[in-house]
């Protein structure tokens, strides 16, 4: 019973990182009907950044880790979130009228361009912090010795997590570019008769998504203590599979897949294989495919005659 | 063109590969008035319209707006958001065409993008949420119920969209385009698919936009709206303009009767009647 307590929040933890990934792959499904190949390599060149922010914070002589922690978030953020908006402009928007597959055969090459780009920018070698936030909380201690650990970094990713949602939530429901962008998703057509730029709203939807993974990045930084160059790719796609699972196109559904991934991964490796757990994830994307294509939150899209 | 024109049509000519939908047409629509553009299925209303709308470039020809303040705006340039943004030109389609998974009052926000976003400094400020941002807002929520309570959907403001009945989507398609602030306000078939009580209603509500200032450019096949609100009518056939004038004038019009029935000029002059 610890072991699953353990593994329950272990699973939670990496769920909130995959669902934060897999915001951004729903969002612009949405809003343009591409899958963005390249948004898993958004979330290594996410975690490179906070990487490379943090060294230099530190060979500066900062010391004050909430500081750090803050400046590396948001330069992060920033940085990633010019990275998604410039993909954006010169891989996609070029394509936005052409046929149906240039976009995500771009995309795909993004993606190579971004592994590529990093590897000869930053080298093929696992890059290591040290562990940063140290400490924890021990929640229960069964007689056999097995304690429920909670560490303080996990409380982090989870906090960050929910307060990052409950930002986009009203972003997306309550103000106008949120307005803007659920239009946009509807009918293009008629938000541009309305005055909108769509071309604009689209721009600020890879921001939003990039900014997102920016922080899913640094997440997994301070999780994992390490990045690298490769991450980008299965990370990418078990958010992808996330978002499929929720219901490609549901910002909701996208947490809920990416929490669903993580606990599925975490359990298959606590109770099955360690080395299996990448057939686990990946068997769900092919069986949500078949039985259920509309995901969990998913709406079915209804051809009016 | 003179002060009380707000949109002049000049030798405008639309082709499609070899087929010619409009050819060489031209008319004006005043200011502050209701002018209609009819004609039967095919005469090339609708490419007018999209011409006027940016959808299309015309092949050959001018459309030009005239704003209040004398500003002269060349339609046939702009293309897109600008449409609505720079010409302040709205319209409708002869379907449908809300955003379905919208609320009621959320697509007449969508539609104060633009006011919107001169409050919100591009967003920017929006973000860290400067108060002018929250004024514009509010003016936006007040204007977007003010338009609510006068197509009677007030009490349907948070209810999606696509959930209203036919008629009511219809009148909030007017009142979305309404809330961009046009100078001119193009409909295409308003009054498609609405029974007679719907059809009387909207008439109703199209004198009263005209009352409030704004100019209306309408086609329509419902003859006894087209009668009763229009100032001025503009009737085409394959492309050309065939007659225009005042209700009455081209309601006697032999090349319209002709035109709307074939050569039957008592059976046809029966339905321009039974009409009004």
């Amino acid at each position: 019973m610890d072991y699953f307590a353990q593994q329950l929040i272990n699973g939670l933890v990496l769920g909130s990182i995959y669902g934060l990934i897999a915001i951004g792959y729903t969002m612009v499904y949405g809003i343009v009907g591409m899958i963005n190949f390249a948004h898993g390599d958004i979330f290594m060149i996410g975690g490179f950044i906070a990487l490379i922010t943090f060294l230099i914070l530190i060979s500066v002589g900062l010391t004050a880790i909430p500081v750090i922690l803050l400046v590396v978030l948001l330069v992060s953020m920033a940085i990633t979130a010019l990275y998604g908006w410039t993909i954006e402009r010169i891989a996609y928007r070029p394509l936005r009228h052409s046929f149906r597959l240039a976009p995500m055969l771009s995309a795909i090459g993004m993606s190579f361009v971004l592994t590529n780009y990093s590897q000869v920018a930053q080298g093929a070698r696992v890059k290591p912090i040290p562990p940063f936030i140290k400490g924890g909380y021990t929640l229960h201690e069964s007689a056999n010795g097995f304690v429920i650990q909670l560490s303080n970094i996990q409380i982090m990713v989870v906090l960050t997590t929910i307060v990052l949602l409950a930002i986009f939530t009203w972003l997306v429901s309550r103000t106008r570019l949120g307005r803007d962008m659920r239009a946009c998703e509807q009918d293009q057509t008629m938000a541009a008769l309305l005055g909108v730029d769509v071309d604009r709203t689209i721009s600020m939807t890879f921001v939003i998504g990039a900014a997102l993974a920016a922080v899913a990045g640094l997440m997994y930084l301070l999780y994992y203590g390490l990045v690298d160059f490769f991450m980008g790719f299965v990370a990418g796609i078990k958010a992808f599979t996330a978002a499929v699972l929720g219901g490609i196109g549901s910002l909701p559904g996208a947490m809920l897949g990416g929490l669903a991934i993580g606990l599925i991964e975490t359990f298959w490796s606590a109770y099955f294989s360690v080395e299996y757990k990448d057939v686990a994830a990946f068997s769900i994307l092919i069986v949500v495919l078949i039985f259920m294509p509309t995901g969990l939150l998913g709406r079915p899209e209804v051809e009016k005659v | 063109m003179s002060e009380e024109t707000i949109l002049s049509v000049d030798r405008l000519t639309m082709r499609f590969g070899g087929i010619v939908a409009v050819q060489d047409l031209s008319f004006a629509a005043e200011r502050k008035k209701i002018t209609a553009l009819i004609g039967p299925n095919g005469a090339g209303k609708t490419t007018v319209f999209n011409c006027i709308t940016g959808f299309y470039k015309p092949t050959g020809g001018a459309i030009r707006l005239s704003h209040d303040d004398g500003r002269q705006i060349a339609l046939e340039r702009l293309n897109d958001f600008r449409i609505a943004k720079l010409a302040k030109v709205a319209r409708t389609f002869q379907n449908i065409r809300l955003f379905p998974g919208m609320t009621a009052l959320e697509n007449l926000m969508v539609a104060q993008h633009n006011a919107l976003m001169r409050a919100s400094g591009f967003t920017l400020l929006g973000l860290i949420g400067v108060p002018t941002y929250g004024e514009a807002e509010k003016r936006a929520i007040a204007l977007a119920t003010d338009w609510l309570r006068r197509i009677k959907l007030l009490d349907r403001a948070d209810d999606a969209a696509g959930n209203l009945a036919y008629g009511d989507q219809r009148r909030l398609e007017i009142a979305r385009a309404m809330c961009t602030e046009p100078a001119l306000l193009c409909l295409d078939e308003p009054a498609a698919g609405l029974n007679a009580r719907e059809s009387a209603a909207l008439s109703e509500l199209l004198l009263s936009i005209r009352s409030d200032g704004t100019s209306i450019l309408l086609i329509e096949h419902d003859m006894s709206v087209v009668m009763e609100i229009s100032d001025h009518i503009v009737v085409m056939d394959h492309g050309v303009k065939i007659a225009q004038g005042t209700p009455q004038e081209v309601r006697d019009d032999a090349k319209v009767i002709a035109a709307y029935l074939g050569t039957d000029e008592e059976e046809a002059a029966a339905v321009m009647e039974g009409g009004t």
